[in-house]
């Protein structure tokens, strides 16, 4: 991740903050300008994202790149808010306990640094609810 | 003075280490060392947590825990001594990610274990004079003691956010008392991973002197001594100094009790007494007095007299309390510590 793609996105990685349709009453996230099924006649807001949800589904991931290798073997999620929009995303937690349909919820961690003089990049994993 | 503290919230990852398991890495007597410094085990951070990711769990706990509007926190100052960056300041994530920017002012402050609490002392000057009408002070920490010195068997991770103002005090802050000098005891350069300290010169001249004068500095000009508090709360870089400095003031073991944290988590430094004051709080009831002096290394201590009000009863639950943050930890052999305190690099 380069710094200013960061920067553009550190409110919505910050905070799950993404958008919602007041004529159809979808959720999107990431934020969309457009509603997806409205078209031009939605009605696009934003929309803060409470934080909780359940593993779709999820891998536990061995071997990474270079930004990863330390948090290595993790595990890497498809988590479903509870608003409805999917997102992937890191969940910690024990790799016996991680299972399919695992309530979780939203923590502020490192995602990750460019090197030990890089900027550091902060935003939102998941742990379980029951933590 | 009619400001307090309005809310609360206190993070403590959830890894721990037991003193044993340090001791056994460098051959030293485990039962000795859980004597000497009356710590039974020490909180680890993960590996992608750092002193922000804690400051902004405990700074959102508090806004929860009382419902606040984090658009109306006016100052938010971070007091740390592992800040992630030599320069951009930890408080703009926290402030960020707890939706309290753009209106606000906020820095990051810097007394080894006593930045939280000069935080909350500057906060305490913003909203009695009306600049802002809530200020966050946060302390917070993921410590470090180099391999095999006596610092690493206490060094612990954990972070407190306290917000003050007029408005729904859950706990009245009654006054404050600083008592600060020069005193070379503990010290890191810039660049260097892990402090220096002056061995015994820590003790006496250090932490004793400094909390001493400041407890009873505060005591004195308010008239108060210490049969008048119910809880009293010292800063924590092990069990015995507190559990020592307590009776030396003529506090009761009772007394400290409920802020003793330090035997189950460890020093969380900037954290430590902070720490201690949101333990007490979770029990306190109303009209409750406490008593908290903090230490910093370099040194100074900053001394608080509150008293409770019934709002406390109000707000307690909306936050997850320190005993829940210790309960269920995750052991850790030291392998697993090093790869987490980054004490193996790839
Ligand atoms: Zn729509």
């Amino acid at each position: 991740m380069s710094v200013p793609r960061f920067w553009r996105r550190l409110k919505n990685l910050y905070n799950l903050i993404g958008t919602h349709c007041k004529k159809c009453g979808g959720f999107y996230y990431p934020p969309r300008n457009m509603c997806p099924r409205c078209r031009r006649n939605g009605v696009i807001v934003p929309f803060k994202y409470k934080g909780t949800g359940e593993v779709v589904t999820f891998t536990i991931v061995h071997s990474a790149a270079k930004d990863y290798a330390m948090l290595t073997p993790y595990i890497l999620a498809i988590i479903k808010l509870d608003e409805g929009p999917r997102l992937t995303s890191q969940v910690i937690c024990s790799h016996e306990d991680i299972h399919i349909g695992m309530k979780v919820k939203s923590a502020f961690r490192k995602l990750g640094e460019e090197s030990d003089r890089g900027m550091i990049y902060y935003g939102t994993k998941f742990i379980p609810l029951e933590n | 003075m009619s400001v307090g503290i309005v809310s609360y919230g206190v993070y403590i990852p959830r890894y721990r280490i037991k003193v044993e398991e340090i001791a056994k890495v460098w051959g030293a007597n485990a039962n000795s060392i859980i004597d000497g410094l009356m710590v039974y085990e020490k909180s680890v951070p993960d590996m992608d947590e750092d002193t922000i990711t804690i400051a902004v769990e405990a700074a959102r706990y508090a806004i929860n825990r009382a419902g606040i509007n984090p658009q109306k926190i006016g100052a938010l100052y971070t007091g740390s001594e592992s800040h992630p960056y030599a320069v951009k300041p930890s408080s703009t994530v926290v402030a960020e990610a707890v939706g309290a920017t753009p209106d606000l002012t906020l820095a990051d402050f810097e007394f080894a274990c006593k930045a939280g609490t000069a935080a909350i002392q500057t906060c305490m000057g913003m909203v009695d004079s009306d600049m802002i009408e809530l200020g966050m002070a946060i302390g917070s920490d993921v410590s470090q003691g180099a391999p095999g010195d006596a610092l690493e068997y206490t060094a612990a991770a954990g972070g407190v956010a306290y917000i003050i103002g007029k408005k729904n005090q859950v706990a009245k802050i009654e006054s404050t008392y600083s008592f600060t000098t020069d005193t070379p005891d503990f010290w890191r350069r810039e660049g260097m991973p892990y402090p220096e300290h002056g061995g015994r010169f820590t003790g006496e001249p250090g932490y004793f002197k400094h909390v001493t004068s400041a407890a009873q500095g505060l005591m004195k000009r308010m008239g108060t001594k210490p049969s008048d508090y119910d809880y009293a709360v010292f800063h924590q870089p092990n069990g015995k100094f507190p559990t020592r400095v307590a009776k030396m003031l003529g506090f009761t073991n009772e007394q400290i009790k409920p802020g003793l944290v330090v035997p189950r988590l460890g020093n969380t430094y900037s954290g430590s007494c902070m720490m201690g004051l949101a333990a007490t709080l979770d029990i306190a009831k109303p009209e409750d007095r406490i008593f908290m002096t903090s230490f910093g290394s370099g040194a100074g201590s900053d001394a608080f007299s509150f008293e409770v009000t019934d709002k406390i009863e109000k707000i307690r639950n909306g936050a997850p309390s320190v005993e829940k943050m210790l309960a269920n930890p995750v052991y850790i052999n030291y392998a697993t510590y090093a790869r987490h305190k980054g004490k193996i690099k790839l």
